[in-house]
């Protein structure tokens, strides 16, 4: 664990520095790479142990499916390369990883459209639709780099596909008292009564923002960090419905297949009740500063302190 | 181990062939074309060349062959049963709802089967990932990975072939099924892709091609000097014929991937001794 947390660090640091720690702990990790690891971080284990650093080019397809090929010989893979790479290799993850169910672990850095001045290539707001929609896999997007780093020391220890999701920018760390991550758990960052605010990723830390507004305005938001996509903790989202009868999620994805559909599938069938979702709108991203583009999406604490009005308004 | 001499390989193909073809018959769909043309060559692997247990499948020191071509399953299994990795009672189920002889190969279904395919041009890359795990832990082993040539227009074979001399992956061994013919018609009307051994070579792999894969005694020879190659890969590229065996068969982009009537059925047996 990190025992002194940062005031704000890139989720994408913590690979590295994790898998380094838990090589020397005793475990038997093996870390394939396609041109990247000085941008996501994998470079430090590299440095650590170069002959567990296999280099595949910038050819992600082969990657993929020589990481499963190695999975089954007992080594923990960790495959890493920028979110909208991995998504290059979608066949290969499917017949190579999820179907067969190896122990591969896609830690792709570089996520969601704060990717920033590189535009809409770069920027993946499909992502995670892509491996929720790969039977078998784990799939998780921690909201600061100690949750990142918890999330990534708990894929290493259960077996089978994981998809771990992190971002280029440096934002505010939220765990500052150390991670409290639970695979297939929603963390309760913020008690609520009127509403619930659900977000993954950066959107934690801006909706926490936009419950301090709402709360000085007379709405009492309950805040839930749903870093694990899948298995979505349908437990958490029921409580939710029925405690507090609306809904807001908050995402850096696109909304018509992100988190907060796959919450509406889910509350369709347990507890339906009003929702709103803050996350990209049907279109891909641009260049310019990351939080400028954040800003262009909507995707700012003000964004869901309006989303949460509104659906507060929809109650009956 | 299986024993190398008691072995006798003709008889043994010609069992295998009257299997697959009696597999793809009941099962009314299925690859014969691809699956008798790879016959001879996965004989000699599997009763020459391989170090394997059929009693232990998972034995982390077996040389392990990767049928890329996912769709030629109907040899793949009748190999496997015939070695005793299961019944060959169990051929009878395949493609059957809840049968582990699946369609195409799903990895550990039956024992034996050590990949997952159907989609073309990954088996070479996953065959890699083994090889290159098996390095890191020590274990001097073999993978042996069939490919169609028709699988050669896949951009990730060739994406692996790169890696695997880049990594310099001693003891990974590309077998190319030339047969000539893909789905959907001969493959030199479909993509032009030779000369293959040329291109293999250029990729920086030792490569013997034009070796007769019907000549049990060619294609061990090929397959012993493969397994020898020092410090690269090793590819031997076979000529083989589509459908070897079966007369009307042979040569023949219709059976590719349909099953025989009833009357080629019975004719196709006969012609295999039955």
């Amino acid at each position: 664990m990190t025992t002194t947390a940062p005031a704000s660090a890139a989720t994408r640091e913590a690979l590295g520095p994790t898998l380094v720690r838990l090589q020397r702990a005793g475990a038997d990790i093996v870390v394939v790479d396609a041109d990247l690891g000085k941008s996501t971080s994998a470079r430090t284990f590299k440095d650590a142990y170069p002959d567990r650093f296999i280099t595949f080019g910038v050819a992600e397809q082969n990657m993929i499916s020589a990481a499963g090929g190695l999975a089954t010989t007992g080594h923990v893979v960790v495959a890493s390369t920028f979110a909208v790479f991995a998504e290059h290799a979608f066949d290969q993850l499917r017949m190579s990883v999820a179907q067969p169910r190896l122990n591969v672990k896609i830690v792709a850095s570089h996520g969601g459209v704060s990717v920033g001045e590189d535009g809409a290539s770069a920027e993946s707001v499909e992502d995670y639709a892509l491996f929720s929609s790969l039977v078998n896999f784990t799939v998780g997007v921690p909201a600061d780099v100690v949750e990142a780093e918890a999330m990534i020391e708990a894929a290493m220890a259960a077996p089978g596909p994981w998809y771990i999701r992190t971002g280029r920018p440096k934002i505010p760390v939220v765990y500052t008292e150390g991670a409290r991550f639970q695979v297939g758990k929603a963390d309760l960052l913020r008690q609520g009564t009127d509403v619930t605010i659900i977000a993954c990723g950066l959107m934690v830390g801006r909706s926490l923002a936009a419950a301090e507004t709402l709360a000085a305005q007379g709405i009492n938001a309950r805040v839930l960090n749903f870093s694990t996509i899948r298995p979505l903790d349908t437990a958490a989202l029921e409580a939710a419905a029925r405690d507090t009868g609306a809904i807001v999620v908050a995402e850096e994805h696109l909304v018509h297949s992100g988190l907060g559909a796959m919450c509406a599938q889910a509350l369709a069938q347990i507890a339906p009740v009003p929702m709103e979702f803050v996350g990209v709108q049907n279109r891909y991203g641009e260049s310019g500063t990351w939080d400028e583009v954040l800003e262009l999406m909507g995707l700012t604490s003000g964004g869901v302190v309006e989303a949460t009005k509104r659906v507060v308004a929809r109650k009956k | 181990m299986v024993a190398e001499t008691a072995l006798d390989l003709s008889a043994l193909t010609q069992r295998v062939r009257r299997h697959i073809v009696r597999m793809v018959y009941e099962a009314k769909s299925g690859h014969i074309g691809g699956s008798m043309s790879s016959t001879d060559i996965m004989a000699v692997l599997y009763g020459r060349i391989m170090r394997h247990d059929p009693k232990r499948p998972d034995w982390a020191e077996r040389d392990r062959l990767i049928m890329s071509k996912g769709h030629c399953t109907p040899v793949l299994y009748a190999m496997l049963a015939e070695f005793g990795y299961f019944s060959t009672d169990e051929l009878a189920t395949f493609r059957r709802k809840g049968s582990r002889l699946q369609g195409h190969s799903v990895l550990g279904k039956p024992e034996g089967v050590e990949n997952s395919a159907g989609a073309l041009g990954m088996g070479l890359s996953f065959g890699l990932g083994i090889r290159l795990g098996q390095r890191l832990n020590g274990i001097d082993a073999h993978v042996y990975v069939i490919m169609g040539d028709g699988e050669q227009d896949e951009g990730q074979v060739w994406e692996a072939a790169m890696a695997a001399a880049h990594h310099e992956a001693e003891g990974l061994v590309a077998i190319i099924d030339r047969n000539g013919i893909q789905n959907d018609d001969f493959t030199n009307a479909t993509m032009r892709t030779e000369p293959l051994d040329e291109k293999y070579r250029a990729f920086g792999w030792e490569v013997r091609a034009g070796v007769d894969g019907h000549d049990l005694a060619a294609v061990e020879d090929a397959l012993r000097w493969a397994r020898d190659v020092k410090g690269k890969p090793a590819c031997v590229i076979f000529d083989t014929v589509k459908g070897k065996g079966v007369s009307f068969m042979e040569n023949n982009p219709n059976f590719h991937g349909a099953p025989p009537s009833d009357e080629q059925f019975v004719l196709a047996m006969q012609e295999l001794g039955e």
